[in-house]
């Protein structure tokens, strides 16, 4: 049986109208309403399946971030996660942290945790980056299955249907092996109240960055955070043959 | 002499100040929650929002409430909130269920009401003086499968709920009832029902006793459903009692006791329709700010008149204030401080306040507020109940005369 690591990470929620700082280093975070990245409570729920269906033996969250990320890995734990994981940064160092860094965490506690499975999100909606899953299979040099619409366990490893451009594509891996969740692969489960007071009881390691071995120095530097450009209004042209200057004049055709 | 014994008075003050300043970081306000309490409060607003948001509308033209919804209330626990853990509740305290009442009115005040009931009266009566068997047998239904209804009032006692002409009568070790019941919220719905009879009419209203009735028991039978200004949803129904007989190990705490039961229970019961309506006119608030924002006339936002701010303004602070006497009457039941006056007082602020803010709203809609298109009109529909059922807004205020009276008379 599987033991498996799924992350989780605390992001603006995807309702909140999101509102560039005055002096555009960054997005106003202050007071806004957090939750769970909507990839990673797939992720969490595909684990627990797994769990409930006795092909994983224990499901670990782990959260990379400021002291309130405990409320994200106590939702995981709320919806069965065994225990988690916090490894603590906040501030700016928390700001400039990138996936570079988080798959050298996770592959590091997928290491000392002896998971031969790691469920991530597809991406975070704040960053949209869609890179530490196929990182962290790389850190590890595990194979990866990334953009999962489907997940089945073989003889063998795991079969995956993926969604792709063209398509849906079907993989089968051997384990280890990192899989990224993709929307249609479920719908996650409510935490119910009794298993939310549950929650209560399971535990939560703390860490902090030196103890997973890992630097944290910024490899990038944040220049400014900008709306982007208004909308414009469009206009209605009376022929086909405006239309066409028009778009030379614009430089869009030649 | 003098200037020493006032040097002493001032370190006396300075120590007091310092002592009540450290004290006071004790004491948090009434909008600020626990940890747990805001985790609750997420978990309800979101239910809400994503499972029972779309199918408002269908519920109230089908004047039926939707079963997979029910299903969802008992599968996430919020039948349950303060029964224990030991009989698969949540364990949680009352600010929770006033809690979920609040976010689960902001969207449905039918739904927010079955919650209601069968947090502050059902589950709060039996786990108070049910007998470890009774305990037993119905906290664990109640928690996880079955609907609860409260039944007192009939066609001719309602705010003279003491006047009862429900009867039951001892016969070896049943006793048989014989009546009718009206106006019972849930019972188009429910299993279980806590039944006010007089089983010693000799004996006025102290022969009332309560008793716990199963749906399937021989002789009950659920009336048709009132047709109603709204609320709609939500099944209310008579209830005719043809020679039913009840064990009578069903008798809920003391014989003769019933109707102090039902007069202390239903101050609980007041706090819930206080988070209720509070739900239900920040519900309406909040579906009208947005749209002030963006509907223009005379070339500016309706939000930019200075009439219209001072009206907003004026709203947001009655909802303010008909929450913070539900909160602190809720926060006085958990300190097990007398809170009769305050459930009152909250019950009917807040029944009229969400009269005034949901056709505020209405109002401020213009024309399409008018219309089932928008939320605005069944907010205003719903709250309309609220100054009726579960003591009137006179009671209410008999009651707060009364207590006030005995505060001035010892």
């Amino acid at each position: 049986m599987s033991r498996v690591l799924v992350g989780v990470k605390r992001v603006i929620d995807y309702a909140v109208k999101i509102r560039v700082k005055p002096d555009k280093s960054g997005v106003v975070t202050e007071g806004v309403k957090h939750s769970m990245n909507p990839f990673d409570e797939i992720a969490v729920e595909e684990a627990v399946k797994m769990k409930e269906k006795k092909l994983a033996s224990e499901v670990i969250a782990l959260s990379v971030g400021p002291p309130q990320s405990q409320e994200t890995l106590r939702t995981a734990l709320a919806m069965g996660v065994d225990r988690g994981i916090h490894i603590e940064i906040s501030g700016k160092d928390y700001e400039m942290l990138q996936p570079i860094h988080i798959s050298k965490m996770f592959a590091k506690i997928a290491q000392d945790e002896k998971c031969d499975l790691i469920v991530l999100g597809k991406q975070a909606i704040d960053d949209d980056s869609n890179q530490t899953a196929q990182m962290t299979a790389a850190v590890l040099d595990w194979p990866q299955a990334v953009f999962a619409s489907a997940v089945e366990k073989t003889d063998g490893g795991l079969k995956v249907v993926r969604e792709i451009d063209g398509g849906l594509e079907t993989i089968t891996t051997k384990l280890p092996a990192v899989v990224s969740a993709d929307l249609r692969l479920n719908i996650p489960r409510y935490a119910t109240l009794p298993n939310i007071m549950k929650a209560k009881k399971k535990p939560i390691k703390k860490l902090s960055a030196a103890d997973v071995g890992v630097d944290i120095k910024p490899r990038i530097e944040v220049i400014s955070v900008e709306d982007p450009p208004i909308r414009q209004a469009g206009s209605i042209v009376p022929d086909i043959d405006t239309l066409v200057s028009k778009l030379k004049e614009a430089g869009h055709v030649k | 002499m003098n200037y020493l014994r006032k040097l002493s008075a001032i370190n006396h003050i300075t120590r007091a100040l310092s002592i009540t300043s450290r004290k006071n970081s004790h004491f948090s306000p009434l909008t600020v929650l626990s940890d747990d309490e805001l985790m609750m409060k997420e978990t309800f607003a979101k239910f809400a929002r994503e499972k029972i948001a779309p199918k408002v509308r269908e519920m109230e033209q089908n004047h039926k409430q939707d079963p997979e919804i029910i299903k969802g209330l008992f599968e996430n626990g919020f039948m349950g909130i303060e029964i224990g853990e030991e009989y698969g509740g949540s364990g949680l305290n009352f600010m929770c269920s006033i809690l979920a009442v609040e976010e689960l009115s902001k969207v449905d005040n039918s739904i927010s009401v079955l919650v209601d009931i069968q947090n502050t009266l059902i589950n709060a009566l039996i786990a108070k003086l049910g007998t470890p068997e009774q305990k037993k047998k119905y906290l664990t239904k109640l928690a996880t499968s079955s609907v609860g209804s409260f039944a007192l009032s009939e066609p001719s006692s309602g705010s003279d709920a003491f006047a009862m002409k429900t009867t039951a009568k001892k016969d070896g070790n049943h006793y048989v009832i014989n009546g009718t019941k009206m106006w019972i919220s849930n019972s188009d719905l429910a299993d279980v029902f806590l039944l006010m009879a007089n089983a010693d009419p000799s004996k006025g209203y102290k022969g009332i006793t309560t008793f716990i009735l199963e749906k399937n028991m021989e002789g009950l039978s659920i009336g048709k459903k009132e047709d109603k200004l709204g609320l709609v949803a939500s099944g209310t129904c008579m209830i005719h009692l043809d020679n039913v007989r009840v064990p009578e190990e069903n008798i809920l705490g003391e014989f003769g006791k019933g109707y102090a039961y039902a007069a202390g229970f239903l101050n609980e019961g007041r706090i819930g329709i206080g988070a209720q309506m509070v739900g239900c006119a920040q519900g309406a608030f909040d579906a009208t700010i947005p749209y002030l924002l963006e509907r223009k006339q005379f070339g500016q936002n309706i939000y930019d008149f200075q009439g219209m701010q001072f009206q907003i303004a004026e709203v947001a602070t009655q909802i303010e204030a008909g929450r913070l006497l539900t909160y602190n009457a809720a926060r006085l039941q958990e300190a097990g401080k007398p809170f009769l006056k305050e459930a009152a007082m909250a019950k009917l602020f807040c029944s009229r306040m969400a009269q005034f803010v949901s056709s505020q709203c209405v109002d401020w809609m213009g024309g399409v507020g008018f219309t089932k298109d928008f939320p605005q009109e069944k907010f205003y529909r719903d709250s309309k109940a609220s100054t009726i059922y579960e003591g009137t807004s006179n009671i209410q205020m008999s009651t707060i005369a009364k207590i006030i009276r005995k505060e001035y008379s010892s």
